[in-house]
């Protein structure tokens, strides 16, 4: 909120700096999300300002769309499918990027505000992610596989897609809330803002980042786990004998 | 109470686990098995990945033996030379395990093993323990005496070559039949993050014709360091062991376990018997519907 403040402030004197297209002034409520015991998922605040040439806003509606997005990493995507009356993986297909995490907000829905040739470039949109299939070679069931890894992605919470939730105030300051479940991989992410008018991108901005990482406890697991792995093997079983141990001589006491 | 699992990457309901810890550990006080049968699948069910689940849940199964362990060796009840042959096998078969997981992994069929195993080992053993304990209810019913087992080893293993003594067992037979025993247990282990009490134990009963009061302490014996083992490999080859919820699931399990045990001196074993062998099989049942049906999700990732 002081953020928010502090911008508008400003505004005036950015104003007058600015060049004949506008200028985006993004970002984010947190730069970091730390992942600790208690972390249940978190709320993301994008927001910022448009900072329109000689400070005049353009004649028309103009929209805007945030997207924020983890890393990419490859994946296999496993399909079941009924082999004499058990569900077992039988086809599978490799993607070589999927983003850990995608979501997209815009002030109305994509399909109103943007023309489809702009929204493949930008990667506006689920259906829109350039996920890079391979192996697949019949168009029909690279769909298929497409389709089945994004509806799954959205299940979990970690693709989502929502229109309408961006709010513009006076064309000029615009917000939108962004849910992050607690299954987010860590990792840097960029957050992306695009002002689109007239079924067009004016300008895009994706210089803001956020990092989301393990902190403290959790973090210290996480690496003894991978990198100690023989040590934390045996602590888990000291662990164990400890706990079920004492529990039987305090038990054997009562 | 949420609490964030680190390695399985997930938040969890703590006070879920930690009851869920508690009814295993109940039914494992009672009956003295480890548990680990029923705490994985509950723990797939929960939304915990397949993987981590057996991990963890066999972290869980070594606290729950423990105190088992203990109290038998202080009765005597535990053979050890039989329990170190079986201990022998058994860390042979977690790391075949361990190789068995990671080709199953890769050809992305782990899951549909671990619940065929499930179906046909807990249906199998459910099946067995219930028609005997319906028999031995029924007998005592009608006031007969229960016909008693004959103690005596099967033909199989009276045929392998090589005889040792085991004196606590009063047994005189080859070592190779525990061997292999434990080897199928550590595979078993392994893959199904369970201890294979329920299936130690009526090995060691109907295959080796050991002797009853020796079974479950050497069962136990055995499970506390097959589990052990098995924690270090996953914790070195599938890196799954989540020590998070391996803690939560204990608090519950060795209390739950305490009461189970008193509870257990409350009841008849028969009935005892009929009971657990109706909570294996609705597992099994339950197994076997999410095979035949349509799956909530068709679709698995997997990072490369």
């Amino acid at each position: 909120m002081m953020r928010l403040l502090a911008l508008l402030l400003f505004l005036p004197s950015m104003a007058a700096s600015a060049q004949s297209v506008p200028k985006l002034v993004p970002d984010v409520s947190q730069r970091e999300i730390n992942i600790q015991s208690g972390f249940t998922g978190a709320e993301m605040l994008l927001f910022g300002a448009i900072i329109y040439p000689r400070g005049v806003a353009p004649e028309g509606q103009v929209d805007v769309a945030v997207v924020l997005r983890g890393p990419t990493r490859a994946v296999t995507l496993r399909e079941k499918q009924n082999i004499a009356g058990i569900w077992i993986n039988v086809d599978s297909t490799d993607f070589r990027s999927v983003p850990a995490y995608y979501a997209i907000a815009s002030s109305r829905p994509l399909r109103e505000i943007i023309d489809s040739k702009t929204a493949a470039i930008y990667e506006l949109g689920l259906e829109r992610l350039q996920l890079s299939p391979s192996g697949e070679v019949d168009a029909a069931e690279q769909k298929r596989f497409v389709d089945g890894l994004v509806d799954l992605n959205r299940r979990n919470g970690l693709f989502r897609q929502e229109a309408g939730t961006v709010e513009i105030t006076d064309q000029v300051l615009y917000r939108a809330r962004l849910n992050i479940p607690s299954s987010v991989p860590v990792g840097t992410y960029t957050a992306e803002t695009l002002l689109i008018r007239n079924g067009r991108v004016i300008v895009a901005d994706d210089n803001v980042q956020v990092r989301i990482r393990k902190t403290g406890f959790e973090q210290l697991v996480t690496i003894m786990a991978q990198d100690f792995a023989f040590f934390y093997g045996a602590m888990a079983v000291l662990v164990s004998l400890l706990l079920g141990w004492f529990a039987g001589y305090v038990f054997q006491r009562l | 109470m949420d609490i964030y699992l680190p390695i399985a990457n997930l938040s969890v309901n703590a006070l879920v686990i930690i009851l869920l810890g508690g009814g295993v550990g109940v039914l494992s006080g009672m009956f003295g098995v480890g548990g680990g049968f029923l705490t994985t699948p509950l723990l797939i069910f929960y939304g915990i990945p397949p993987a981590v689940a057996a991990a963890s849940a066999s972290t869980q199964v070594t606290g729950a033996s423990v105190s088992g362990v203990f109290a038998h060796m202080r009765r005597g009840g535990v053979d050890f030379q039989m329990g170190a042959v079986l201990v022998f096998g058994g860390i042979f078969g977690t790391a075949a395990g361990a190789a068995i997981f990671e080709i199953l992994e890769a050809l992305g069929q782990i899951d549909t093993v671990i619940n065929i195993l499930y179906v046909v080992m807990l249906g199998g053993i459910g099946g067995l323990m219930a028609k005997e304990s319906l028999t031995s209810v029924r007998a005592s019913r009608a006031g007969k005496p229960v016909p008693a087992a004959k103690r005596r080893h099967h033909p199989l293993v009276a045929n392998l070559p090589i005889r040792w003594r085991f004196y606590r067992s009063g047994l005189y037979i080859s070592p190779l039949a525990p061997l292999i025993l434990g080897f199928i247990t550590g595979i078993m282990t392994m893959l199904l993050g369970v201890g294979g009490g329920f299936i130690m134990v009526p090995a060691m009963l109907y295959l080796l014709g050991m002797g009853a009061q020796v079974v479950v302490g050497t069962s136990l014996f055995q499970i506390l360091f097959v589990t052990m083992a098995s924690t270090m490999m996953h914790s070195l080859t599938t890196k799954a062991v989540d020590i998070v919820l391996a803690v939560f699931l204990l608090i519950g399990s060795v209390i739950g376990a305490q009461i189970g045990a008193r509870l257990a001196q409350r009841m008849s074993p028969d009935y005892l018997r009929l009971f657990l062998a109706v909570i294996v099989l609705l597992v099994a049942i339950r197994m076997a519907l999410g095979l035949g049906w349509r799956p909530d999700e068709i679709y698995t990732l997997q990072a490369l």
